[in-house]
């Protein structure tokens, strides 16, 4: 479920950078205030915990094929939200980091789709609300599934939503949503089943733990829900807007005010920009946005070549020139280190 | 120097929902005295030495060292006295490089920078791991595993050095060399172990921990030649007391 | 289950390399840090017909590994193992937009094939970047850099402590998972049942962990704060990689280099 760098454009990127960046700064003011000095190691040795789950694949009945479970919704249980939320982000940048899953400008979405979903929605509206405060096997059961089931298809919603906003791909929206959402309900029902028999397990052996956890997570009730989303719409919005403004008018606009300079670019003019820049924003807002009509406008913003033999031929020799260019300075840096690894020590 | 005092009067404890892990202990250990707590699995030697440094706090009797009874307000002082090292080095070596985790602990103590640098290498020195400075502790053997954890403790310059199964994972010779070390050490030891051949070496002095109680307390040769005792407390005699498997002599 | 342990490997190996000494390994991680974000942020701020114009940033990653002394085909081949995702959603491009873009002589290129081109090529120039900034620097001192640029401290002792024992608990789960597939001979994939007592049991050693380790903190004086020694200095040389780079980037990103290459030569 992870998004890939490539496929993420700048502005959704961003806006998701900065709504994660905000949600984590947020989890960590409240983890500063609560004190608990038992919660550095417990996060640490579950994040590792998270980690080294997800390194073994289960088999997804009557799919035949295999998956890795989140951990959204066990870390949620057992740390409560804001922890929780902290400890994927960890995970999964790592993961970025080490494994290229993903990829750092993607980071900001997929912490959002594999963290917030699952603790700030699906844990607080949907599992602490069927579990309680006094949960019995049943209703862990009940809970697990169904927050885990609800978690997952909101995060691949997600990524359908990042990947069509960003318009670098040209899947059709529906097509995608057909691809992902249904293999991702099979993988929440496998893993709700899995987070339920965990959280018994630790129910059984470690009830104080749970404890613990009830108390440190807001409960369903005192916890506003609304105000959070409410909030994080208006910044996703705001930065999109204004990062998409940019990407339209800038990124081919900071190319046209050099070209301006230099006069020797064609570009589209301000009022496609402005028109590309209202299109971003509605494809983000949008439930479902048009993607026939924002299509000529990706094509058109970006900085298509035109079909001009001459100036195809220019940009293949150009790009040859540039091939040939890096391989020589890598042959020379080569060399040069070659050369110092003799002349040294 | 009162303040190298272990006194344990009376200890007992109960896990929630558990047996009593421990049933009225107690034992005095004196400066410099190097004192082995054997017994078998489940006896109760973690749960005591949980109790030297505070990790646990007694449920009925008290634990003192030095001249603070061991209570909440005194922790910290106690945790500064008492050098504790676990059996899991992975569980003591949790920062990234071997030096951050030696510095962890003179760094909580608000030393300044150079003292800091000072205590970590002198540390790092005596337990012969200098050149581990920094290597990241999941790369590093069991041995080098156990020295680092060793001087992680040293840093703090306990007075008291607590050692939950210190030999346990070793090869042989990192066996030996860790004896050798802790041979060195002038603080008082207490050494929890099954490894009564390094009891026999490293302590004069040997408490027999059996179902949370005291059994037996005295010089160590005396108590591994009571074989009565011995099996009565589901422990065996040191290998080298035994007969030669050969031979038949002892 | 051997791909575990290859995957911790993996996550030790790239560190092993942030300890060779050349120039780059001794730059300042914040210089590095700072520079990988440029870089990306360069990347990807392309339309998505670019591909010429994005070649000369290739000279970044090759300049690093070449000085940093990496082994190329080891990170091309942590490339390949993360392409999957990137090339089935690319992959529908040349399918789905066939509008010509692009005519070389007789050959007619289509908009999809390449957007396709410069998806790859952007997914290459991003990863290997964030690869590179890993095997140049080493996680610790990425997550020291991150400390001073004001990411929250929760955040950092997090990765800190997350890093350190997944090497601890990923044994503890390949070991599991190995004793499961020795018995389960046929089994084409571990049933989730299996899975799910197989994490419990993970879970409940991961807890019991945390506890031995929040004594041994305690034993030490923890008091909910965790205090690094580990000092960075920013020095000449890591501000004229920062700034060189940069200056770099924003040329390559306002100038299509190539194109202006290829229109000097062409008559």
């Amino acid at each position: 479920m992870h998004m890939a760098d490539a496929l993420v454009s700048p502005a959704v990127g961003g806006a998701m950078w900065a709504v994660t960046g905000g949600l984590i700064a947020c989890s960590a003011r409240k983890l500063n205030a609560e004190l608990d000095d038992r919660r550095v190691p417990l996060m640490g040795v579950l994040g590792a915990f998270i980690f080294a789950a997800q390194m073994v694949n289960f088999a997804i009945p009557m799919t035949g094929s295999s998956g890795h479970i989140g951990g959204g919704m066990i870390l949620s249980i057992l740390l409560g939200p804001w922890a929780a939320f902290v400890t994927i982000a960890s995970v999964v940048t790592v993961q970025a980091l080490f494994f290229a899953d993903g990829g750092l400008l993607a980071l900001g979405c997929n912490i959002f789709n594999m963290g917030f979903f699952p603790c700030f929605v699906a844990y607080p509206l949907i599992y602490r609300k069927i579990a309680g405060d006094r949960p019995t096997p049943t209703r862990i059961l009940a809970g697990s599934v169904a927050s885990v089931v609800v978690g997952l298809q909101l995060g691949a919603f997600g990524v359908v939503l990042e990947t069509a906003g960003s318009g670098v791909s040209e899947l059709p929206f529906t097509a995608f949503v057909l691809l992902m959402q249904p293999i991702h309900l099979a993988i929440g029902l496998a893993e709700g089943l899995i987070t339920s028999a965990v959280v018994n397990s630790v129910r059984k052996a470690r009830p104080e733990v749970l404890e613990a956890a009830l108390a440190a997570g807001p409960a369903g009730a005192s916890f506003s829900i609304r105000r959070l989303v409410v909030g994080l719409g208006a910044a996703t919005i705001l930065t999109a807007g204004v990062l998409s403004w940019f990407a339209s008018a800038a990124p081919d606009g900071l190319e046209w005010s050099m070209a301006r300079t230099a006069g020797a670019e064609e570009l589209a003019t301000p009022h496609n920009a402005i028109h590309a820049a209202a299109g971003h924003v509605q494809a983000l807002t949008a439930f479902l946005p048009d993607y026939d009509f924002r299509n000529p406008q990706t094509k058109a913003d970006g900085p298509a070549p035109a079909v001009n033999a001459a100036t195809s031929a220019a940009g293949l020799i150009g790009a040859a020139m540039t091939l040939g260019l890096v391989a020589a300075l890598g042959l020379a840096l080569k060399t040069r280190r070659a050369g110092s690894d003799v002349a040294g020590p | 120097m009162s303040h190298h005092i272990v006194e344990v009067k009376d200890l007992s404890y109960a896990y929630a929902g558990g047996p009593e892990a421990l049933r009225g202990v107690s034992f005095r250990i004196v400066h410099g005295e190097s004192v082995g707590i054997v017994g078998a699995n489940g006896a109760g030697k973690s749960t005591l030495l949980l109790h030297l440094n505070g990790c646990l706090t007694p449920q009925r009797g008290s634990v003192r060292i030095g001249d603070y009874p061991l209570t909440k307000e005194t922790l910290r002082g106690v945790r500064r006295a008492v050098g504790m090292i676990f059996q899991d080095p992975d569980d003591q070596l949790f920062m990234p490089t071997v030096y951050e985790d030696v510095a962890f602990g003179p760094l909580n103590l608000g030393l300044p920078a150079d003292e800091v640098e000072a205590r970590v290498m002198g540390a790092l020195e005596t337990v012969g791991a200098a050149h581990l400075r920094e290597r990241p502790p999941y790369r590093l053997s069991g041995g080098e595993k156990r020295a680092v954890a060793i001087a992680s403790v040293l840093a703090m310059t306990p007075d008291i050095l607590v050692l939950d199964e210190p030999s346990s994972n070793l090869d042989p010779k990192s066996r030996r060399q860790l004896i050798e070390l802790l041979r060195t050490f002038t603080h008082t030891k207490i050494v929890a172990s099954h490894d009564l051949d390094m009891i026999m070496d490293l302590c004069e002095r040997t408490i027999v921990i059996h179902d949370g109680r005291v059994t037996a307390d005295g010089p160590t040769l005396e108590i591994f030649n009571d074989q009565e005792l011995l099996r009565r407390s589901r422990l065996e005699r040191p290998l080298r007391m035994q007969a030669c498997p050969v031979c038949g002599r002892r | 289950m051997p791909n575990i342990e290859s995957a911790l490997l993996d996550l030790g190996g790239l560190d092993v390399l942030a300890r060779r000494p050349t120039p780059i390994q001794r730059l300042d991680p914040r210089a590095k840090v700072l520079v990988a974000l440029a870089f990306i942020v360069t990347v990807v701020s392309f339309g998505k017909y670019e591909v010429a114009g994005l070649l000369p940033l290739v000279a970044y990653p090759v300049a690093l590994v070449i000085v940093g002394d990496l082994p190329a085909g080891y990170l091309l081949g942590k490339l390949l193992v993360a392409s999957p995702f990137a090339l089935l959603i690319g992959m529908f491009n040349p399918l789905l937009d066939q509008s010509i873009l692009m005519e070389v002589g007789p050959a007619r290129v289509s908009g999809g094939w390449i957007s396709f081109a410069s998806i790859m090529l952007r997914f290459g120039l991003t990863v290997s970047a964030a690869l590179i900034l890993i095997a140049t620097t080493g996680f610790y001192p990425v997550c020291l850099a991150l400390r001073r640029l004001h990411v929250p401290r929760v955040l950092t002792v997090q990765f800190m402590l997350l890093y350190r024992y997944v090497f601890v608990l990923g044994e503890e789960a390949a070991r599991m998972a190995r004793a499961w597939s020795l018995r389960a001979v046929n089994a084409r994939g571990m049933p989730p049942s299996v899975f799910g007592s197989l994490v419990g049991q993970l879970l409940l050693r991961a807890l019991d962990r945390a506890q031995r380790l929040h004594m041994a903190m305690l034993a030490r004086g923890f008091d909910g704060e965790i205090r690094q020694a580990g000092a960075l200095r920013f020095t000449g040389a890591d501000a004229v990689f920062a700034l060189g780079w940069t200056a770099f980037f924003i040329v390559a990103r306002c100038y299509n280099l190539p194109h202006l290459m290829g229109g000097a030569v062409m008559p």
